[in-house]
Protein backbone atom coordinates (compact mmCIF):
# COMPACT_ATOMS: atom_id res chain seq x y z
CA UNK A 1 0.00 0.00 0.00
CA UNK A 2 1.57 3.46 -1.24
CA UNK A 3 2.32 6.14 1.84
CA UNK A 4 -0.67 7.50 4.03
CA UNK A 5 -0.29 11.34 3.57
CA UNK A 6 1.78 12.81 5.84
CA UNK A 7 -0.08 14.35 8.96
CA UNK A 8 -3.31 12.28 8.22
CA UNK A 9 -4.72 13.82 5.22
CA UNK A 10 -3.41 15.09 1.54
CA UNK A 11 -4.66 18.73 1.22
CA UNK A 12 -5.91 19.90 -1.75
CA UNK A 13 -6.53 23.56 -1.48
CA UNK A 14 -7.38 24.39 -5.38
CA UNK A 15 -10.57 26.44 -6.13
CA UNK A 16 -12.57 25.05 -9.07
CA UNK A 17 -15.71 25.95 -11.07
CA UNK A 18 -17.84 28.15 -9.00
CA UNK A 19 -15.66 28.46 -6.16
CA UNK A 20 -12.83 29.84 -8.21
CA UNK A 21 -14.97 32.42 -9.97
CA UNK A 22 -15.92 33.78 -6.73
CA UNK A 23 -12.76 34.27 -4.93
CA UNK A 24 -11.28 35.59 -8.48
CA UNK A 25 -13.70 38.24 -7.86
CA UNK A 26 -13.18 38.63 -4.45
CA UNK A 27 -9.23 38.65 -5.27
CA UNK A 28 -9.99 42.54 -7.11
CA UNK A 29 -11.53 43.56 -4.17
CA UNK A 30 -9.12 42.85 -1.04
CA UNK A 31 -5.73 44.00 -0.44
CA UNK A 32 -2.96 42.70 -2.66
CA UNK A 33 0.27 41.50 -2.31
CA UNK A 34 2.66 40.47 -5.32
CA UNK A 35 4.51 37.40 -4.50
CA UNK A 36 7.38 35.99 -6.85
CA UNK A 37 8.02 32.79 -8.18
CA UNK A 38 9.51 31.25 -5.15
CA UNK A 39 6.48 31.97 -3.13
CA UNK A 40 3.97 31.24 -5.96
CA UNK A 41 6.19 27.86 -6.18
CA UNK A 42 5.39 27.45 -2.26
CA UNK A 43 1.37 28.29 -3.06
CA UNK A 44 1.27 25.52 -5.80
CA UNK A 45 3.17 22.74 -3.11
CA UNK A 46 0.40 23.83 -0.54
CA UNK A 47 -2.68 23.56 -2.86
CA UNK A 48 -1.78 20.37 -4.72
CA UNK A 49 -0.99 18.54 -1.23
CA UNK A 50 2.85 18.19 -1.20
CA UNK A 51 3.15 20.15 1.51
CA UNK A 52 0.37 18.46 3.27
CA UNK A 53 -0.90 18.83 6.16
CA UNK A 54 0.06 22.65 6.08
CA UNK A 55 -2.93 24.18 4.56
CA UNK A 56 -1.16 27.74 3.97
CA UNK A 57 1.69 29.42 5.45
CA UNK A 58 2.70 28.75 9.09
CA UNK A 59 1.35 31.04 12.11
CA UNK A 60 3.98 31.80 14.72
CA UNK A 61 3.28 29.17 16.72
CA UNK A 62 4.23 26.17 14.08
CA UNK A 63 6.91 28.64 12.74
CA UNK A 64 8.68 28.98 16.54
CA UNK A 65 8.25 24.97 17.27
CA UNK A 66 9.56 24.04 13.50
CA UNK A 67 12.63 26.30 13.60
CA UNK A 68 13.51 24.89 17.08
CA UNK A 69 12.28 21.45 17.02
CA UNK A 70 11.41 20.15 13.93
CA UNK A 71 8.41 19.21 14.40
CA UNK A 72 4.59 21.73 13.55
CA UNK A 73 2.57 22.49 16.55
CA UNK A 74 0.73 19.51 16.80
CA UNK A 75 4.27 17.49 17.17
CA UNK A 76 3.76 16.32 13.33
CA UNK A 77 7.18 16.41 12.03
CA UNK A 78 8.17 19.35 9.79
CA UNK A 79 12.12 20.74 9.46
CA UNK A 80 11.61 23.70 6.99
CA UNK A 81 9.48 26.46 7.33
CA UNK A 82 7.65 27.21 4.96
CA UNK A 83 6.86 31.25 5.37
CA UNK A 84 5.77 34.47 3.72
CA UNK A 85 7.62 37.32 4.27
CA UNK A 86 6.43 41.21 3.41
CA UNK A 87 7.40 44.52 4.22
CA UNK A 88 5.44 46.26 6.74
CA UNK A 89 4.32 48.88 4.17
CA UNK A 90 2.92 46.71 1.80
CA UNK A 91 0.50 45.11 4.44
CA UNK A 92 -0.51 48.16 5.83
CA UNK A 93 -3.52 48.74 6.96
CA UNK A 94 -3.95 45.13 6.90
CA UNK A 95 -5.18 42.85 10.45
CA UNK A 96 -5.75 39.55 11.33
CA UNK A 97 -8.58 37.60 10.03
CA UNK A 98 -8.92 39.72 6.84
CA UNK A 99 -8.42 38.33 3.25
CA UNK A 100 -5.90 39.32 0.84
CA UNK A 101 -4.94 38.21 -2.83
CA UNK A 102 -1.20 36.95 -3.93
CA UNK A 103 -0.72 38.01 -7.17
CA UNK A 104 1.91 36.52 -9.03
CA UNK A 105 3.08 38.64 -12.48
CA UNK A 106 -0.11 40.87 -12.56
CA UNK A 107 -2.49 38.11 -12.06
CA UNK A 108 -4.57 36.50 -8.80
CA UNK A 109 -2.57 33.27 -8.02
CA UNK A 110 -4.29 32.65 -4.65
CA UNK A 111 -6.78 33.99 -1.84
CA UNK A 112 -5.02 33.90 1.90
CA UNK A 113 -6.79 34.43 5.00
CA UNK A 114 -3.90 36.04 7.17
CA UNK A 115 -4.39 34.53 10.32
CA UNK A 116 -0.79 36.35 11.96
CA UNK A 117 1.47 38.41 10.55
CA UNK A 118 4.61 38.66 12.97
CA UNK A 119 8.52 39.37 13.01
CA UNK A 120 11.35 37.13 12.77
CA UNK A 121 15.23 36.85 13.92
CA UNK A 122 16.21 35.86 10.57
CA UNK A 123 19.60 35.22 11.76
CA UNK A 124 18.24 32.88 14.44
CA UNK A 125 16.76 31.55 11.27
CA UNK A 126 19.28 31.03 9.11
CA UNK A 127 21.44 28.97 12.26
CA UNK A 128 18.88 26.84 13.35
CA UNK A 129 18.06 25.65 9.53
CA UNK A 130 21.03 25.84 7.79
CA UNK A 131 23.60 25.63 10.81
CA UNK A 132 25.37 28.29 9.32
CA UNK A 133 24.92 32.21 9.34
CA UNK A 134 27.75 32.33 6.47
CA UNK A 135 26.21 34.95 3.31
CA UNK A 136 28.37 32.82 0.78
CA UNK A 137 25.81 29.83 1.97
CA UNK A 138 23.20 30.42 -0.85
CA UNK A 139 19.85 29.56 1.29
CA UNK A 140 21.58 32.15 4.54
CA UNK A 141 21.90 34.22 1.58
CA UNK A 142 18.35 34.45 0.89
CA UNK A 143 16.93 34.64 4.06
CA UNK A 144 18.89 37.31 4.82
CA UNK A 145 17.71 39.30 1.82
CA UNK A 146 14.31 38.36 3.01
CA UNK A 147 11.83 41.04 4.07
CA UNK A 148 10.67 42.10 7.75
CA UNK A 149 7.53 40.87 8.67
CA UNK A 150 5.91 37.17 8.24
CA UNK A 151 2.52 36.50 7.02
CA UNK A 152 0.78 33.18 7.99
CA UNK A 153 -2.80 31.96 7.48
CA UNK A 154 -4.51 29.52 5.08
CA UNK A 155 -4.65 29.89 1.16
CA UNK A 156 -7.25 28.88 -1.40
CA UNK A 157 -5.18 28.00 -5.33
CA UNK A 158 -6.80 30.22 -8.08
CA UNK A 159 -3.96 30.43 -10.61
CA UNK A 160 -1.06 29.26 -11.22
CA UNK A 161 2.14 30.57 -13.41
CA UNK A 162 2.99 29.13 -16.37
CA UNK A 163 4.41 25.73 -16.44
CA UNK A 164 7.09 24.79 -18.87
CA UNK A 165 7.24 21.44 -17.75
CA UNK A 166 3.21 20.22 -18.24
CA UNK A 167 3.66 17.16 -19.77
CA UNK A 168 5.55 15.77 -16.92
CA UNK A 169 3.99 17.29 -14.01
CA UNK A 170 2.56 15.23 -11.51
CA UNK A 171 0.71 16.48 -8.09
CA UNK A 172 0.45 14.16 -5.17
CA UNK A 173 -2.92 12.69 -5.78
CA UNK A 174 -1.78 11.79 -9.37
CA UNK A 175 1.21 9.79 -8.69
CA UNK A 176 -1.07 7.83 -5.76
CA UNK A 177 -3.61 7.04 -8.45
CA UNK A 178 -0.57 6.56 -11.07
CA UNK A 179 1.20 3.95 -8.47
CA UNK A 180 -2.27 2.35 -7.79
CA UNK A 181 -3.09 1.52 -11.60
CA UNK A 182 0.34 0.20 -11.84
CA UNK A 183 -0.08 -2.58 -9.14
CA UNK A 184 2.85 -0.88 -6.97
CA UNK A 185 2.67 -1.53 -2.89
CA UNK A 186 6.36 -0.09 -2.33
CA UNK A 187 7.62 3.02 -4.39
CA UNK A 188 11.06 4.41 -3.59
CA UNK A 189 11.56 8.21 -4.22
CA UNK A 190 15.13 9.76 -5.81
CA UNK A 191 15.19 13.29 -5.29
CA UNK A 192 17.52 15.12 -8.00
CA UNK A 193 18.16 18.38 -9.24
CA UNK A 194 21.27 16.71 -11.51
CA UNK A 195 21.94 14.89 -14.41
CA UNK A 196 22.10 11.50 -13.98
CA UNK A 197 25.17 10.15 -13.84
CA UNK A 198 26.44 6.21 -13.31
CA UNK A 199 26.21 6.74 -9.47
CA UNK A 200 22.92 8.25 -9.56
CA UNK A 201 22.06 5.13 -11.59
CA UNK A 202 23.68 2.33 -9.28
CA UNK A 203 21.53 3.74 -6.15
CA UNK A 204 18.30 3.71 -8.27
CA UNK A 205 18.70 0.20 -9.51
CA UNK A 206 19.80 -0.85 -5.90
CA UNK A 207 16.33 0.48 -4.66
CA UNK A 208 15.05 -0.82 -7.59
CA UNK A 209 15.87 -4.32 -6.52
CA UNK A 210 13.35 -4.49 -3.64
CA UNK A 211 10.90 -2.12 -4.60
CA UNK A 212 7.91 -2.27 -6.99
CA UNK A 213 8.74 1.15 -8.45
CA UNK A 214 10.95 4.03 -8.75
CA UNK A 215 9.72 7.55 -8.73
CA UNK A 216 12.51 10.13 -10.34
CA UNK A 217 11.31 13.47 -8.80
CA UNK A 218 13.49 16.31 -10.14
CA UNK A 219 13.06 19.60 -8.83
CA UNK A 220 12.32 22.00 -10.82
CA UNK A 221 12.81 25.60 -9.52
CA UNK A 222 14.97 28.41 -8.38
CA UNK A 223 18.41 26.25 -8.40
CA UNK A 224 21.73 27.92 -7.74
CA UNK A 225 24.02 29.39 -10.43
CA UNK A 226 26.12 26.30 -11.70
CA UNK A 227 23.37 24.07 -11.46
CA UNK A 228 21.89 21.84 -14.11
CA UNK A 229 19.02 23.99 -15.73
CA UNK A 230 15.85 21.73 -15.32
CA UNK A 231 14.52 20.93 -19.29
CA UNK A 232 18.39 19.37 -19.29
CA UNK A 233 17.71 17.33 -16.14
CA UNK A 234 13.94 15.89 -17.63
CA UNK A 235 15.72 15.30 -20.85
CA UNK A 236 18.42 13.52 -19.44
CA UNK A 237 16.37 11.42 -17.55
CA UNK A 238 14.21 10.40 -20.12
CA UNK A 239 17.24 9.42 -22.44
CA UNK A 240 18.97 7.82 -19.10
CA UNK A 241 15.40 5.66 -18.42
CA UNK A 242 14.24 4.72 -21.93
CA UNK A 243 17.77 2.97 -22.75
CA UNK A 244 18.45 1.31 -19.27
CA UNK A 245 15.45 0.43 -17.49
CA UNK A 246 12.67 -1.83 -18.23
CA UNK A 247 9.77 -0.50 -18.91
CA UNK A 248 6.81 0.39 -16.29
CA UNK A 249 8.99 0.52 -13.68
CA UNK A 250 9.95 3.88 -13.14
CA UNK A 251 7.80 7.45 -13.16
CA UNK A 252 9.44 10.39 -14.21
CA UNK A 253 7.60 13.27 -12.91
CA UNK A 254 8.93 16.60 -11.95
CA UNK A 255 8.45 18.59 -8.86
CA UNK A 256 7.77 22.27 -8.69
CA UNK A 257 9.86 22.88 -5.40
CA UNK A 258 12.24 25.60 -4.16
CA UNK A 259 15.73 24.37 -3.12
CA UNK A 260 17.21 25.04 0.15
CA UNK A 261 20.14 23.68 0.17
CA UNK A 262 19.71 23.36 4.40
CA UNK A 263 21.45 19.65 4.21
CA UNK A 264 20.07 17.27 6.83
CA UNK A 265 16.99 19.32 7.36
CA UNK A 266 15.92 19.48 3.99
CA UNK A 267 16.70 15.77 3.49
CA UNK A 268 13.84 14.87 5.99
CA UNK A 269 11.68 17.67 4.39
CA UNK A 270 12.29 15.86 0.99
CA UNK A 271 11.19 12.46 2.27
CA UNK A 272 8.60 13.98 4.27
CA UNK A 273 7.26 15.22 0.03
CA UNK A 274 7.60 12.17 -1.45
CA UNK A 275 5.48 10.39 1.42
CA UNK A 276 2.87 12.72 0.46
CA UNK A 277 3.25 11.55 -3.38
CA UNK A 278 2.42 8.12 -2.34
CA UNK A 279 6.13 7.05 -1.73
CA UNK A 280 7.41 4.27 0.93
CA UNK A 281 10.83 4.61 0.24
CA UNK A 282 13.20 7.65 -0.31
CA UNK A 283 16.68 7.52 -1.13
CA UNK A 284 18.79 9.39 0.70
CA UNK A 285 22.41 9.79 -0.86
CA UNK A 286 25.53 11.33 0.10
CA UNK A 287 25.80 14.70 1.20
CA UNK A 288 21.56 15.05 0.53
CA UNK A 289 20.74 18.82 -0.52
CA UNK A 290 24.02 20.10 1.05
CA UNK A 291 26.15 22.65 -0.60
CA UNK A 292 30.03 23.10 -0.28
CA UNK A 293 31.35 21.77 2.61
CA UNK A 294 28.31 22.71 5.23
CA UNK A 295 27.25 19.47 6.40
CA UNK A 296 29.19 16.09 6.60
CA UNK A 297 28.60 14.14 3.83
CA UNK A 298 26.46 11.45 5.92
CA UNK A 299 24.55 13.99 8.68
CA UNK A 300 21.34 13.84 7.15
CA UNK A 301 21.40 9.90 8.04
CA UNK A 302 21.60 10.80 11.86
CA UNK A 303 19.21 13.18 11.72
CA UNK A 304 16.26 10.56 10.13
CA UNK A 305 16.94 8.64 13.38
CA UNK A 306 15.14 11.48 15.40
CA UNK A 307 11.92 10.64 13.11
CA UNK A 308 10.35 7.76 14.46
CA UNK A 309 7.64 8.65 13.08
CA UNK A 310 8.06 9.91 9.68
CA UNK A 311 6.44 7.27 7.81
CA UNK A 312 8.30 6.68 4.90
CA UNK A 313 11.34 4.89 5.07
CA UNK A 314 14.84 6.63 4.61
CA UNK A 315 17.24 4.37 2.25
CA UNK A 316 20.62 5.05 3.16
CA UNK A 317 22.84 4.10 0.15
CA UNK A 318 26.34 4.99 0.06
CA UNK A 319 28.02 6.68 -2.54
CA UNK A 320 28.90 4.59 -5.69
CA UNK A 321 32.19 4.46 -7.40
CA UNK A 322 33.30 2.65 -10.44
CA UNK A 323 35.94 -0.42 -9.34
CA UNK A 324 38.21 -1.93 -11.77
CA UNK A 325 38.69 -5.17 -10.29
CA UNK A 326 35.14 -5.37 -10.08
CA UNK A 327 34.27 -4.05 -13.33
CA UNK A 328 31.15 -2.27 -12.46
CA UNK A 329 29.84 0.36 -10.15
CA UNK A 330 30.29 -0.79 -6.18
CA UNK A 331 29.86 0.90 -2.68
CA UNK A 332 32.27 0.52 0.50
CA UNK A 333 29.90 -2.48 1.04
CA UNK A 334 29.99 -4.28 -1.65
CA UNK A 335 33.77 -3.86 -2.77
CA UNK A 336 36.99 -5.20 -1.36
CA UNK A 337 39.63 -3.73 -3.36
CA UNK A 338 41.86 -1.13 -2.16
CA UNK A 339 41.65 2.79 -3.51
CA UNK A 340 43.64 2.18 -6.72
CA UNK A 341 41.36 0.43 -8.42
CA UNK A 342 38.30 2.54 -7.29
CA UNK A 343 37.32 5.85 -9.84
CA UNK A 344 35.16 8.37 -7.88
CA UNK A 345 32.25 9.29 -9.71
CA UNK A 346 32.39 13.28 -9.24
CA UNK A 347 29.42 15.52 -10.30
CA UNK A 348 31.70 18.41 -10.31
CA UNK A 349 34.27 16.71 -12.56
CA UNK A 350 31.54 15.56 -14.79
CA UNK A 351 30.22 19.15 -14.53
CA UNK A 352 33.56 20.51 -15.77
CA UNK A 353 33.98 18.10 -18.52
CA UNK A 354 30.68 18.87 -20.10
CA UNK A 355 30.96 22.71 -19.82
CA UNK A 356 34.41 22.18 -21.99
CA UNK A 357 32.35 20.25 -24.36
CA UNK A 358 33.81 17.13 -23.77
CA UNK A 359 32.44 13.62 -23.51
CA UNK A 360 32.43 11.37 -19.89
CA UNK A 361 34.25 8.29 -19.76
CA UNK A 362 31.16 5.69 -20.13
CA UNK A 363 32.05 4.62 -16.89
CA UNK A 364 31.14 7.96 -15.39
CA UNK A 365 27.75 8.81 -17.53
CA UNK A 366 25.65 7.49 -20.06
CA UNK A 367 26.30 8.22 -23.71
CA UNK A 368 22.96 8.69 -23.99
CA UNK A 369 22.97 10.94 -21.08
CA UNK A 370 26.12 12.91 -22.55
CA UNK A 371 24.30 13.48 -25.79
CA UNK A 372 21.49 15.40 -24.07
CA UNK A 373 23.86 17.91 -22.30
CA UNK A 374 26.29 18.61 -24.40
CA UNK A 375 23.47 19.49 -27.48
CA UNK A 376 23.13 22.47 -25.02
CA UNK A 377 25.08 25.27 -25.54
CA UNK A 378 24.21 26.24 -21.93
CA UNK A 379 22.99 23.76 -20.11
CA UNK A 380 23.75 25.23 -16.52
CA UNK A 381 22.02 27.56 -14.44
CA UNK A 382 23.46 31.58 -15.08
CA UNK B 1 -10.72 17.43 27.96
CA UNK B 2 -8.72 20.79 27.43
CA UNK B 3 -5.98 20.91 25.45
CA UNK B 4 -2.43 21.02 27.18
CA UNK B 5 -0.14 24.22 26.94
CA UNK B 6 3.51 24.58 26.87
CA UNK B 7 6.46 22.16 25.64
CA UNK B 8 6.58 19.37 28.13
CA UNK B 9 4.40 17.51 30.12
CA UNK B 10 4.96 14.53 32.88
CA UNK B 11 3.63 11.41 32.54
CA UNK B 12 4.03 8.55 35.45
CA UNK B 13 5.43 5.44 34.59
CA UNK B 14 6.54 2.88 37.08
CA UNK B 15 9.44 3.08 38.64
CA UNK B 16 10.74 -0.82 37.82
CA UNK B 17 10.01 0.31 33.96
CA UNK B 18 11.96 3.62 34.50
CA UNK B 19 15.24 1.79 36.10
CA UNK B 20 15.03 -0.94 32.92
CA UNK B 21 14.45 1.85 30.36
CA UNK B 22 17.66 3.81 32.18
CA UNK B 23 19.63 0.62 31.79
CA UNK B 24 18.57 -0.33 28.55
CA UNK B 25 19.57 3.26 27.09
CA UNK B 26 23.41 3.45 28.46
CA UNK B 27 25.36 3.45 25.46
CA UNK B 28 22.99 4.12 23.17
CA UNK B 29 22.16 7.41 21.41
CA UNK B 30 19.34 8.23 23.75
CA UNK B 31 20.61 10.59 26.62
CA UNK B 32 17.76 10.55 28.75
CA UNK B 33 14.86 8.09 29.93
CA UNK B 34 11.99 11.13 28.75
CA UNK B 35 14.30 11.23 24.88
CA UNK B 36 13.14 7.51 25.00
CA UNK B 37 9.83 7.21 25.81
CA UNK B 38 8.82 9.98 23.48
CA UNK B 39 11.44 8.15 20.84
CA UNK B 40 9.10 4.97 21.39
CA UNK B 41 5.67 6.42 21.99
CA UNK B 42 5.99 8.46 18.86
CA UNK B 43 6.68 5.63 16.86
CA UNK B 44 3.47 3.69 18.06
CA UNK B 45 1.20 6.51 17.61
CA UNK B 46 1.90 7.41 14.56
CA UNK B 47 1.41 3.41 14.00
CA UNK B 48 -2.03 3.75 14.94
CA UNK B 49 -2.46 6.78 13.01
CA UNK B 50 -1.65 5.55 9.49
CA UNK B 51 -3.51 2.43 10.17
CA UNK B 52 -7.14 4.16 10.76
CA UNK B 53 -6.53 6.61 7.81
CA UNK B 54 -8.73 6.89 4.37
CA UNK B 55 -8.54 6.93 0.62
CA UNK B 56 -7.71 11.05 0.14
CA UNK B 57 -9.90 11.32 -2.96
CA UNK B 58 -12.80 10.16 -4.21
CA UNK B 59 -13.92 7.74 -6.92
CA UNK B 60 -14.98 10.87 -9.32
CA UNK B 61 -11.28 12.25 -8.77
CA UNK B 62 -9.63 9.30 -9.75
CA UNK B 63 -11.66 8.31 -13.03
CA UNK B 64 -10.43 12.41 -14.12
CA UNK B 65 -7.02 11.70 -12.38
CA UNK B 66 -6.84 8.36 -14.68
CA UNK B 67 -7.90 10.62 -18.05
CA UNK B 68 -5.23 12.63 -17.31
CA UNK B 69 -2.55 10.35 -16.93
CA UNK B 70 -3.81 8.43 -20.06
CA UNK B 71 -3.66 11.76 -22.28
CA UNK B 72 0.09 12.53 -20.78
CA UNK B 73 1.61 8.89 -21.81
CA UNK B 74 1.85 7.46 -17.67
CA UNK B 75 -0.91 4.60 -18.21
Amino acid sequence: MVSRPHGGRLVYRVATGRRREALLEEAREVPRLDVGLERAIDLLDIAYGAFSPLEGFLIQEDYISVLEDMRLHDDTPWTIPIVLDVDPAEIAGVSEGDDIALFYNGEPIALMRVEEIYGWDKKRHAQLVYKTVDVNHPGVAKTLARKELLVGGRIDLVGEPPNPFEEVTLWPRETRVLFRERGWKTIAAFQTRNVPHRGHEFVQKAALTFTDGLLVHPLLGWKKKGDYKDEVIIEAYKALIANYFPKNVVVLAGLRMNMHYAGPREAVHHAIVRKNFGATHFIVGRDHAGVGDYYGPYEAWDLFNEFPDLGITPLFIREAFYCKKCGGMATEKTCPHPPEYRIKISGTRIREMLRRGERPPEYMMRPEVAEVVLKYSNPFVE
Amino acid sequence: MAEKKGKYTTVSIPVTLYNRIKKLIEGTGFTSVSQYVTYVLREVVAEHEQASQEEPFTEEDKERIIEKLRKLGYI
